[in-house]
């Protein structure tokens, strides 16, 4: 009972510092969405806390340039992205579940090779990707974005202790018992298990590859094929200071929204998601 | 009867995992044999002339050394600690906050939900959005010289300090709450009984916090301190957009994958081969950290501890 005070002091300070790293957080974002509601000269003025009414304006004038073709972008990364978030999950639920469920020769060989590999950058291999591509006819396509996810480690793993902990061996026997086949029984049975774990992955590597930069401004090359974080360097790179401001925030907002909206929508699944793939106790 | 039914099956469990092994074997594992073999090339593209595939031995790797390449790793760890530091401090003291009841932390989901937010953030829009913010005509100058904290405005990208402090600021504000939901994952595992009886012998908060939170989560702050190495080892959106890929000023920003990008856009595979490998035996080391700590079972090191006390007994 001693400790009384303190506690509630601490408890202040607590939240005192709460709020102020949430500010932190949501400013940024706050001063975009203000931001793309105002016109160019508007914005030259200097800054206003409240919103303009340019909103629609800003929206139609990113839809109609030709230059920085913004929706064919997002709808290239919506394909990379969903297609890579399919077959990532999918593929990775396989191998986990060819990994617990049977027993093979090789079987520890596998699990140890792909542990070993479980974080090894991407961008190690880039050169030696971009020769093979290039030799492959994929260069400037979007395939070489989306088919080697099928080898993820890290969805793999999650996968793994997934299974070890909803799967009984018992429920597979069964299964084969009634004469189900071993992919059926997969398709059927298993997958229909793991749902939870496929849903917390796929929108973690939906999200992944929706972010990434590095891979997609190497391999794509023609304006039609560029997925967003492309579209947003060339527009660093573009003669920016001759550029409509309202238009560049509006750009920037589009980006960024769509994953902010699905976020909001699923926070709780992915902020109980982070954890289970980590280091278990 | 047991063993008949183990091999009619075992031809399935290598169908199920060929999928991901051919994947791997195409799409990386080619890949970085090509890299490695490139890298004792002389290879690159002058216009549209191709020079080589000409074997010159360890000439890339030694050019490397004599180049940029050593500043730019220093580039790299100084981008990655500036934010690095601050990241795990928060994290530290925020977990620890969630998890003690005593504190009574109204709306902890919402926190959480803020915070982790800025992670699932485009890093390629989030720096486009921190460079038109900060640029010497944007709104931070607006509202900083407008409530009169400064009389001209701050030319942030000017100078390596503002620089290099906008890189770690935005990588803090992307990693922070992610750590934070780990390291609070961690604290909630440690025995509540530990807790209770450091309570009865008058521990104070702090001490609790030094004494006993943090030797208990030690493995899974060093899982930590190893992925962030990996992660800024990898540093290369934000401080490309933000630069425009220059590493301005002076390249005082220009990280590793930065450099190596600058080397795959230009085709020149021999220096990007080499340099690659040189990031490929980094990351090796580090890997191989990470996977000593997901494949151990001994995370404290008690049983080590034990079986040193009894050899030295026996």
């Amino acid at each position: 009972m001693k400790s009384k005070k303190p506690d509630q002091l601490r408890s202040v300070i607590a939240h005192v510092v709460l709020v102020i790293l949430s500010f932190m957080c949501l400013f940024f974002f706050y001063i975009l969405v203000v931001n793309a509601t105002r016109s160019h000269s508007d914005l030259q003025k200097g800054f206003s806390a409240l919103p303009g009414s340019y909103l629609l304006k800003n929206f139609m004038s990113v839809a109609n340039d030709g230059t920085f073709p913004m929706f064919k972008g997002i709808l290239n990364s919506l394909i990379v992205s969903g297609l890579s978030a399919a077959i990532c999950t999918y593929f990775s639920a396989l191998t986990a579940y060819g990994l617990y469920a049977y027993d093979f020769k090789l079987k520890k060989v596998a699990f140890t090779f792909i542990m070993a590999i479980l974080v090894m950058p991407t961008q190690v291999t880039a050169m030696g990707f971009l020769r093979l591509i290039t030799n492959m006819g994929m260069y400037d396509s979007l395939l070489p974005l989306i088919i080697p996810s099928i080898a993820s480690p890290s969805v793999f793993y999650f996968m793994y202790s997934y299974l070890q902990s909803s799967l009984p061996l018992s429920l597979v026997e069964a299964s084969r018992i009634d004469g189900c086949g071993e992919f059926k029984t997969f398709n059927r049975i298993v997958l229909p298990i793991m749902k939870p774990a496929i849903a917390v992955q796929a929108i973690f590597s939906f999200v992944g590859s929706w972010n990434n930069y590095f891979v997609p401004a190497l391999v794509i090359q023609s304006k039609d094929k560029m997925t967003v974080p492309i579209l947003i360097a060339t527009l660093r790179g573009a003669d920016y200071m001759n550029f409509d401001m309202g238009k560049i925030y509006m750009m920037i907002m589009i980006a960024i929204v769509p994953i902010i909206l699905v976020y909001l929508f699923l926070s709780k699944y992915i902020i109980a998601g982070i954890t289970l793939g980590g280091v278990k106790e | 009867m047991k063993k008949r039914k183990s091999i009619s099956y075992s031809k399935w469990g290598y169908i199920f995992i060929l999928p991901f092994f051919v994947s791997f074997f195409i799409f990386s594992f080619i890949p970085l044999a090509d890299t490695i073999r490139y890298s004792f090339f002389e290879y690159y593209r002058s216009g549209i002339k191709e020079v080589g595939p000409n074997f010159i031995g360890m000439e890339n790797y030694k050019s490397l050394l004599a180049s940029d390449m050593l500043k730019y790793a220093g580039n790299t760890f100084i981008l990655w600690i500036i934010g690095f530091i601050p990241q795990i401090v928060i994290a530290l003291l925020l977990a620890s906050w969630f998890v003690d009841i005593r504190l009574k932390i109204h709306a902890q989901q919402f926190f959480k939900v803020v915070i982790y937010l800025p992670n699932l953030i485009m890093a390629s829009a989030f720096a486009m959005l921190f460079f038109t913010l900060f640029s010497t005509n944007g709104p931070i100058n607006g509202i900083l010289t407008s409530i009169g904290i400064v009389k001209e405005p701050i030319d942030f990208m000017g100078n390596v300090f503002g620089t290099r402090s906008l890189v770690g600021f935005m990588n803090f504000i992307m990693w922070f709450g992610n750590t934070t939901i780990m390291l609070m994952a961690a604290i909630m595992g440690i025995s509540t009984d530990i807790f209770e009886a450091s309570e009865i012998d008058g521990c104070n908060s702090i001490q609790r916090f030094f004494k006993i939170t943090l030797p208990l989560i030690r493995p899974i702050l060093a899982y930590t301190l190893i992925n962030s190495i990996i992660g800024g080892l990898q540093m290369f959106d934000v401080p490309q957009i933000l630069t425009n890929g220059q590493g301005s000023p002076d390249r005082t920003s220009m990280t590793l994958i930065m450099f190596l990008n600058s080397h795959l856009k230009s085709r020149n595979y021999g220096m990007a081969g080499a340099l690659s490998v040189y990031l490929f035996i980094v990351s090796a080391i580090l890997c191989f950290f990470v996977y000593r700590m997901t494949n151990n079972n001994d995370p404290d090191g008690s049983k080590a501890a034990a079986r040193k006390a009894k050899r030295r007994r026996g």
